[in-house]
């Protein structure tokens, strides 16, 4: 006991009884008990999968219904007030609840196992993510089941966001709702961040990172500087529509300009935040099935992070009808024409990467090289909205809509499919099935580019959005036609999906550490991986670990077999933040219920906030302050110590 | 290429004014751009799988790892061939947005536009208080002079639309926005209101009637007039009835109906269409319209009145005298 801040890890090799110990340490209680109290990143990160994909559906449900009462023209299945809370939470599920948790889940399942690491920097600080993004997906589906679901768009502008013109519950859910789940994504991110810069084995120098890890931390530091601008644009609506205030409403000098900036400044940073991260998906996962490494891999980390710098400066080029200034508009227009060269970048990576390879076709394979083509789509369509005139014409028509979801679907979903594919044999040991596999992609594939591609000439032929009805103007109503048939085509093909999973997770093949014979470290451990991750903490020389012996540069070799034991407790090791030497010892919390206990807290008082019971509110708050109580208590076991050079 | 050689009412393909006319070759060319890049990267992904792909179904461990050439060539090409439309398309982009932002230095006309949930006022202006007035939906315009348009959010955000003359514009409470149009030809030309705004965006339509500047002349001094006088005695009562119902929101210029919170209904039968492109306008509609605004737009601002066979006949006899 005399000094317990330094130690020297034992370094040695793998044996039964070593992960025996391991296991003891860090396996989750069984039952209720472990379930609510689990911190482990990979049962974390797979709530995160299974809920987005609850809200995949949900979403996609809300769509067709949409996609029924559009087939023709001047149908009546939906009034005016259920087509708007539809569209708006069809907008809200798929781009908050759907497509930036996904990518946290995939990103809380594989960070750890991709970085060589036991577990995320704060695990506790994980699951309290997790548990507030179901509590703020519960709260905002309370809204829309009760009828007081958003009515305004997912971009909700003022002043028809206001009370004067709005004076349901339908905006306090939704205000009140963005303002929790923006407390899950800035802790997520602030997560990945440190996981990031902390947690890497010794040796995985910055540059050896995985693309997807670019992905998701540029993702992550964007997210902790903009999601402070739409929390607050929130909370100040809710303020303006319950105490009085006016910061948007022009008859008390407030500025309804101010939501659009401060929502945008928001939204466009965190459009590439939900396409980065899988992006990177598709930079690891293309090369596997190519046979060789990523073409380009250092200038594809870097566009991955360019990107974000030029997206942090083109969100007026959604505001260029608000009036402004000519010569602000050829600023934003230039960035956004511009912001294209880094996407470009990764484009031609990944037809290098084909073309120079040895393409194996597998589903996962499909879903990554057809994504290609469709952020291509996406991106074009993207491009022309960049100039100004052009915009003038296209925008708040469907071809936006078609771009949108090119982008979104294309860029998101696609990824998030394939990468299941190719990372369910290490979720779950098994395959999934290839034959429905194929059916899968097909019909998705089809049934997407039918409803998609034709929605673009809707938006020529000047269609605006955001109509419940519509009337038979020339064309107009056979290619709504076409689009309502090609989004039920899809939807059977996102069912095919499901199917295969809940099959496949019951009855697929089995498949080993390393189906795939990919590179990277997560494939170095048994699929599914222990509770530990990794009972030896590796050592990595090079970027594809796994392919040392092939790739030709001898003397490189990464030391997966033996180095750091790290048994004695819940240890991970720290690395540095450049070039991964290790620095000190982690003490991991163990398992606990103050995260969930927290998120009842808050839970309570955002109920309490949305209803005025202000008893409610202060009840919630002493649960929040008794949460954190137990959680920052002082222990002394998780002091964190000094290896080596103490 | 003029409206009807495309016959599609909101395309912007084509043009029938100097505005909307000088942003087409640019969205023509950013679209041939984006066609050329989705086919050529479409054949290349293509071949690429196709020509060096390995047998189905083999063992990926069996497939050496390719370890040739470092690919840097595409990105480098790759970035040069983008390059060239990216540039010109921005060069393009800021020559055609000076020339079309305006506003104009000499317009032929300048007129008010205040979108409302969910119809648009419109208010033309003269050198008198007199020589001004409101009308609703239907902006009349003289061909051949650009028409300045001021634009007014009258309670939420809505958005000025005019494919063929003129690209969108928001109407913003608290500012004003400039935009402009011009036509090259006499014509009806559709608008929609193309920001979202409530229940009703889907029905928040207008025209705008170019005219020679005789006939605009000439509509102009028409609407300048106040309300005909009502001859037979059905007329009579209906006028009665419109004073102090419908006159509890609209205006009707020569009557004691004088409230300006909803259309102008002084020469409602000049215009095409009812309740902002909702139905066309006939005696039909108009007494099926007040009977019941609910059902034919849903969460319009103009409540149902329930009025009595004779009350609806003699109103409809009345709003018909209004030319």
């Amino acid at each position: 006991m005399s000094q317990p801040e330094f130690r020297t890890p034992d370094i040695g090799i793998d044996s039964v009884e070593h992960q025996a110990r391991l296991l003891r340490l860090w396996e989750t209680a069984p039952g209720i008990r472990g379930f609510f109290s689990s911190v482990d990143h990979k049962d974390i990160g797979i709530r995160y999968i299974v809920t987005a994909f609850v809200f995949l559906a949900l979403g996609g449900i809300e769509a067709l219904v949409m996609r029924l009462q559009l087939a023709g023209p001047n149908r009546s299945l939906l009034t005016p007030d259920q087509y708007n809370q539809l569209f708006s939470t069809h907008g809200m599920t798929m781009i908050f609840l759907y497509a930036a948790p996904i990518l946290s889940g995939f990103s809380n399942y594989l960070w750890p196992l991709l970085l060589g690491s036991r577990d995320m920097a704060f695990p506790r600080l994980n699951a309290l993510s997790y548990w507030i993004y179901l509590a703020a997906g519960l709260f905002l589906y309370a809204g829309f089941l009760t009828g007081n679901g958003p009515n305004d768009g997912w971009f909700n502008y003022v002043p028809n966001a206001a009370r004067d013109y709005n004076p349901g519950l339908n905006q306090d859910f939704y205000a009140l709702g963005m303002v929790l789940l923006g407390i899950s994504t800035t802790v997520g991110a602030a997560n990945f961040v440190v996981t990031a810069f902390r947690t890497r084995a010794p040796g995985m120098s910055i540059n050896r990172m995985p693309i997807m890890i670019w992905g998701t931390l540029t993702a992550s530091v964007a997210n902790i500087l903009v999601v402070p601008a739409v929390s607050l644009a929130f909370f100040m609506l809710w303020l303006d529509r319950q105490f009085g205030t006016q910061f948007f409403d022009p008859a008390g000098g407030g500025q309804p300009m101010m939501w659009q900036h401060l929502f945008w400044i928001f939204g466009h940073p965190w459009v590439y935040a939900i396409v980065l991260p899988a992006m990177g998906m598709v930079s690891d996962g293309l090369p596997v099935f190519c046979r060789r490494p990523l073409v380009g891999f250092s200038l594809v980390a870097l566009s991955t992070v360019a990107t974000m710098i030029f997206g942090f400066g083109v969100w007026v080029h959604h505001m260029f009808a608000t009036g402004l200034p000519g010569l602000g508009l050829s600023f934003f227009s230039a960035a956004s024409i511009a912001i294209t060269i880094p996407s470009a970048v990764a484009v031609f990576a990944w037809l290098g990467t084909i073309w120079l390879g040895r393409p194996v076709i597998t589903t996962a394979f499909l879903f990554f090289a057809s994504m290609v083509l469709l952020f291509v789509i996406g991106g074009v369509s993207g491009f022309m909205t960049a100039s100004v005139p052009v915009d003038w014409q296209l925008t708040d028509t469907y071809f936006v809509v078609a771009h949108l979801h090119y982008v979104l679907i294309g860029i998101n979903v696609f990824p998030v499919v394939g990468a299941t594919y190719f990372w369910f044999p290490k979720m779950t040991g098994r395959f999934m099935n290839e034959t429905l596999g194929r059916w899968n992609f097909w019909t998705m594939f089809a049934g997407f580019n039918l409803c998609f591609l034709p929605m673009h000439l809707t938006g020529l032929l000047g269609m605006p959005r955001r109509v419940y009805t519509y009337n038979n103007y020339p064309g107009w109503g056979a290619l709504n036609l076409l689009t309502s048939i090609g989004a039920f085509v899809f939807a059977c093909g996102v069912l095919l999906f499901f199917i295969n999973v809940l099959k496949s997770a019951r009855t697929g093949a089995l498949a080993g550490k390393n189906p795939w014979d990919a590179p990277s470290l997560e494939w170095s451990v048994p699929s599914p991986p222990p509770a530990y991750n990794f009972s030896i903490i590796p050592t990595v020389a090079s970027r594809h670990p796994l392919w040392e012996d092939r790739l030709g540069d001898h003397g490189i070799v990464s030391s997966l077999d033996r180095g750091m034991l790290l048994d004695t407790h819940r240890e991970a090791l720290a690395s540095t933040p450049l070039d991964a030497t290790p620095d000190m010892i982690l003490e991991m919390p163990q398992d606990s219920f103050a995260p969930v206990l927290l998120v009842l807290g808050l839970s309570v008082i955002f109920i309490g906030l949305l209803l005025k019971v202000w008893v409610a509110a202060g009840a919630g708050a002493v649960i929040v302050i008794a949460a954190l109580i137990s959680w920052m208590w002082p222990r002394r076991s998780l002091l964190q110590r000094e290896p080596i050079h103490g | 290429m003029s409206v009807s050689s495309w016959g599609f009412p909101f395309g912007y393909l084509d043009s029938s004014g100097p505005r909307a006319a000088q942003i087409v070759p640019l969205t023509w060319f950013t679209l041939a751009v984006s066609v050329v890049v989705c086919i050529v990267v479409g054949v290349l992904l293509w071949h690429g799988i196709r020509r060096r792909r390995a047998a189905a179904s083999t063992d990926m461990r069996s497939i050496p790892i390719e370890t040739g050439g470092s690919g840097m060539r595409w990105i480098s090409v790759g970035l040069m061939i983008s390059a060239v439309p990216l540039a010109t398309t921005l060069v393009w982009t800021m020559v055609t947005l000076a020339a079309v932002a305006g506003p104009p230095k000499h317009p032929g006309l300048v007129i008010d536009v205040t979108g409302r949930q969910f119809w648009w006022e419109v208010q033309y202006n003269g050198d008198q208080p007199s020589d001004g007035f409101t009308t609703a939906n239907e902006i009349h315009i003289p061909v051949g002079v650009p028409v300045l348009v001021r634009l007014h959010g009258g309670d939420v955000i809505h958005s000025f639309w005019v494919p063929k003359l003129s690209g969108k514009t928001d109407a913003i409470p608290g500012q004003t926005n400039l935009s402009w149009m011009q036509a090259n030809q006499p014509g009806r030309y559709m608008g929609e209101c193309s920001e979202f705004c409530g229940f009703q965006h889907a029905h928040m339509q207008f025209e705008v009637v170019a005219e020679s500047p005789t006939e605009f002349a000439a509509w102009r001094a028409a609407q300048l007039q106040p309300a005909n006088s009502p001859t037979t005695p059905a007329q009579e009562r209906g006028m009665k009835f419109v004073e102090y119902r419908c006159g509890l929101c609209h205006q009707v210029r020569g009557t004691l109906a004088g409230a300006v919170n909803a259309p102008d209904l002084t020469h409602l039968l000049s215009r095409r269409t009812l309740a902002a492109g909702t139905l066309p306008n006939n005696a039909g509609n108009l007494a099926a319209w007040i009977e019941e605004p609910q059902v034919k737009k849903p969460g319009s601002k103009m409540p149902a009145q329930l009025l009595t066979a004779s009350q609806l006949s003699d109103t409809v006899a009345y709003l018909e005298t209004l030319k």
